[in-house]
């Protein structure tokens, strides 16, 4: 690589180089206009485990929806059916508590990952990085690389100018508008999604929801970029409060690299009372948010690593050890012996585990029934012709599972009353719901209170399922 | 919003509404502030803590735009919709034309199909499923409340699913009981026959049935319902479904069949009502509703 001399301008950067070529008469403004960024493109082990993150994130998103299950999409959150299908699963309204129990794993996962090594998430997982990741892709094979990008922006609107700003936009909205289709896929089936497309005979609410997706993704990844991480997420702000000092996090060996300065190849740098910085700003260049990491951590920082990629090419290529930029902890930078295992990481670890085992065993025993017993509530109760006391119950009876399933109804432990049912075998298919009357028929006599506690079962007919549910039989006063 | 008791309300609404929307236009305007760029703004003159003094910056401008906009919109949609006093508005709007509106939405969508279970008969209907189940439906919202979500009644509202029917099980005669309602007047007869007598007849009515009885008293309460009973149950106690005089010969009994409850029906009376549903649910409903109830008393096979 040779070192290509540039401008400083030229880099993009945030308020410092903006400051210093400001004209010190001049009111501070609080307002600053945003300078684009050019971000160099980086090679190097973290460039090449991101772009597998991206892959493979990306990947998921948009194949998973095609995938069947029986007759149905695999993965399908039907809102008007209020049923969430995740392969072989089939979640009701009764199991919100799932997702509950999903966003505090979220929540513990974030706390493990960011104490460990900081911003993963924001380097290699977010979908602001990822998909902004692909737009720049894009925008490197439509418009060329960095310098050229530079170009292109600073030459005056042309035909050409035209066409390739048109091309490169027209591939980014094509995009958009496809993970805007997929996400809807998710909620509505996908095929029949892309028929109703296809023949232009979307519903108002599926139309606006693809737009509105294909919106911001066009308007996140090609346009606000790093300004959503710098300005927009939260996550910038407070990372802070969850690192300590044992938290791996991308640093510049000051100790190692200061005084900077450029030398000679043949050269020993420590004679020249170098440090191994040669201030190629090579660093600087490959930021996606335009900050220099010799500056210590920012909290525009995003851990992607690019200036570490960046920095141990020029090492390797000097000759030099790599890692003057580096994952590295606080500690580790004060010299003093580093925890990467300790109390903090275990005690996350523990509870994080144990809250994944918990809900996978749950859902795994989850009872494919369900019934709800309403009785009766305008008259209290009956009697009848022989003077004998009835409650009438209307039984809601839940086939949560995937296969059909027939079921009797008893009644437990009231040997003095009686059951009467209409049908002795209530068939429900599966995912559906059926409502069945039954009445409890007792002597007055037989009656010790004015209010009875009871309990219904219901089996299923080939023995499998059993669930149990409590009443009350009123009549009158003993 | 012709509701108010006198017109002073009406422009005690209008007159300070309009008022405070126009004054706020000079109120704005003049308090913008100005300022040259490139310059401070001027100092309001208060000082604070020796030092601490207050800059007279202009409205940002996105504030001012808003608050403008938000003006105009709400001079606009006075003139459109009510709010000054009781000036309907120039589109029209009202709540209670709203609901009609979905009123009529609902007659379109769902009228025709009722239209179709209107041109067949009862009796056909109610061995048609799809039918059965609007009308299976149609009596969980309206009628289980008092006659049980299983159809067999409490005390005071009739079993629907019994052979049983004091005005008459057919389908049009159902068909009336819906449509008109009904009401089941039992005369008290405290008054004119007092206690001993309401007794006597008690023995009298459980010997029509068969059930065990005072034999003597009996005797007695027959003179007695020859003379006030039979105009309306008969002579021989089975009743009269012109007049929903229940058969007194069976076990089925409204209020309950006991010799207390005989006697407390004879001597207070009774009052059964059945409301009348027709401006309540249109013939066409009740047509399909009539369809199932008359289902529920026959025992066949449905398609």
């Amino acid at each position: 690589m040779e070192t290509e001399s540039l401008a400083k301008s030229d880099y993009g950067t945030t308020s410092q180089v903006a400051k210093h070529s400001r004209h010190e008469d001049l009111e501070q403004a609080l307002y600053e206009k945003r300078q684009k960024i050019y971000p160099r493109q980086v090679h190097g082990l973290f460039a090449r485990l991101r772009l597998s993150g991206v892959v493979v994130l990306m990947g998921i998103y948009y194949l998973t929806p095609w995938f069947m299950w029986d007759d149905r999409q695999a993965i399908l959150f039907d809102l008007p059916g209020r049923k969430f299908y995740i392969f072989g699963l089939i979640f009701w309204p009764q199991d919100l508590i799932y997702l509950s129990a999903l966003l505090i794993l979220a929540a513990l996962s974030l706390f493990f990952f960011t104490a460990l090594a900081g911003r993963l998430w924001c380097g290699y997982a977010c979908p602001q990085t990822v998909w902004t990741e692909v737009f720049l892709w894009i925008e490197r094979k439509i418009e060329g690389d960095r310098m050229r990008q530079i170009k292109l922006d600073k030459a005056p609107w042309n035909g050409r100018k035209l066409a390739i700003k048109g091309a490169k936009h027209g591939a980014w909205i094509a995009l958009s508008l496809w993970t805007g289709y997929t996400f809807v896929g998710y909620f509505t089936p996908i095929r029949d999604l892309g028929e109703s497309l296809l023949t232009l005979g979307l519903g108002p609410w599926e139309t606006f929801w693809v737009f509105f997706y294909g919106f911001a993704t066009y308007g996140n990844a090609g346009w606000l970029r790093e300004q959503v991480c710098i300005y927009m997420c939260p996550y910038a702000r407070f990372q802070s409060a969850m690192f300590d000092n044992d938290t791996l996090i991308i640093s510049y060996d000051t100790a190692r690299g200061e005084p900077r300065g450029s030398r000679k190849r043949s050269v020993d740098p420590r004679q020249l009372g170098l440090g191994d910085c040669i201030d190629c700003t090579m660093c600087v260049q490959v930021c996606p948010t335009g900050i220099d990491i010799r500056n210590g951590l920012q909290y525009q920082c995003i851990g992607c690593a690019a200036c570490v990629d960046a920095c141990d090419d020029v090492m390797d290529r000097l000759g030099y050890e790599p890692g003057l930029v580096r994952y590295t902890t606080e500690n580790a930078l004060d010299g003093k012996a580093a925890h990467i295992i300790r109390p903090r990481m275990l005690i996350y670890a523990a509870i994080l585990i144990t809250l994944l085992i918990a809900v996978v065993v749950s859902i795994a025993a989850r009872t494919p029934t369900k019934m709800d017993v309403i009785r009766d509530r305008n008259a209290l109760f009956r009697e009848t012709g022989e003077g004998l006391v009835e409650n009438v119950y209307t039984l809601r009876i839940l086939n949560k599972d995937n296969q059909m399933h027939s079921y009797v109804l008893t009644l437990e432990d009231q040997p003095d009353m009686e059951l009467l049912i209409e049908q002795p075998e209530v068939t429900i298919e599966a995912g559906a719901v059926a409502d069945v009357t039954a009445r409890l028929r007792i002597d007055p006599v037989d009656l010790k209170s004015r209010s009875t506690e009871v309990q219904f079962r219901l089996h299923s007919a080939d023995g499998s399922i059993s669930v149990a549910e409590p009443a009350r039989f009123v009549g009158p006063l003993p | 919003m012709a509701d108010f008791v006198s017109g002073f309300w009406n422009w005690f609404i209008i007159i300070p509404t309009v008022i405070g929307i126009v004054a706020l236009f000079p109120l704005i305007f003049s308090n913008r502030g100005t300022k040259v760029p490139g310059e401070e703004a001027e100092k309001m003159g208060h000082i604070w803590d020796g030092d601490l003094e207050e800059y007279n910056n202009p409205l940002p401008g996105w504030w001012l735009n808003m608050f403008i906009i938000t003006l105009v919109f709400g001079i606009v949609y006075l003139v459109l919709y009510p709010g000054l006093g009781n000036f309907t508005g120039m589109l029209g709007w009202s709540s209670k034309g709203q609901y009609e509106a979905q009123v009529e939405k609902a007659e379109a969508d769902y009228g025709p199909l009722y239209k179709k279970y209107a041109a067949v008969n009862i009796e056909t209907l109610a061995k048609h499923p799809d039918a059965l189940k609007t009308g299976e439906r149609l009596y969980a919202n309206y009628c289980s409340g008092c006659h049980g979500s299983d159809a067999r009644g409490a005390k005071g509202f009739p079993n629907l699913r019994d052979q049983n029917w004091l005005y008459g099980g057919l389908p049009d005669q159902i068909k009336t009981s819906i449509v008109a309602g009904r009401n089941g007047v039992m005369p008290p007869w405290e008054a004119v026959i007092g206690a001993d007598g309401a007794r006597d007849v008690t023995e009298y009515v459980l010997s029509l049935s068969g059930r065990e009885h005072d034999v003597e008293a009996a005797t007695k309460g027959k003179v007695q319902f020859g003379s006030l009973c039979a105009a309306c149950h008969g002579a021989d106690g089975k009743g009269n479904q012109a007049l929903g005089a229940p058969n007194l010969t069976d076990r089925i009994w409204q209020y309950g069949g006991s010799k207390e409850s005989i006697i407390e029906t004879i001597s207070l009376g009774r009052n059964g009502q059945m409301p009348a549903h027709k401006d309540f649910l249109g013939e066409d409903r009740i047509h399909v509703l009539a369809a199932y109830v008359y289902s529920l008393s026959q025992e066949y096979e449905k398609d």
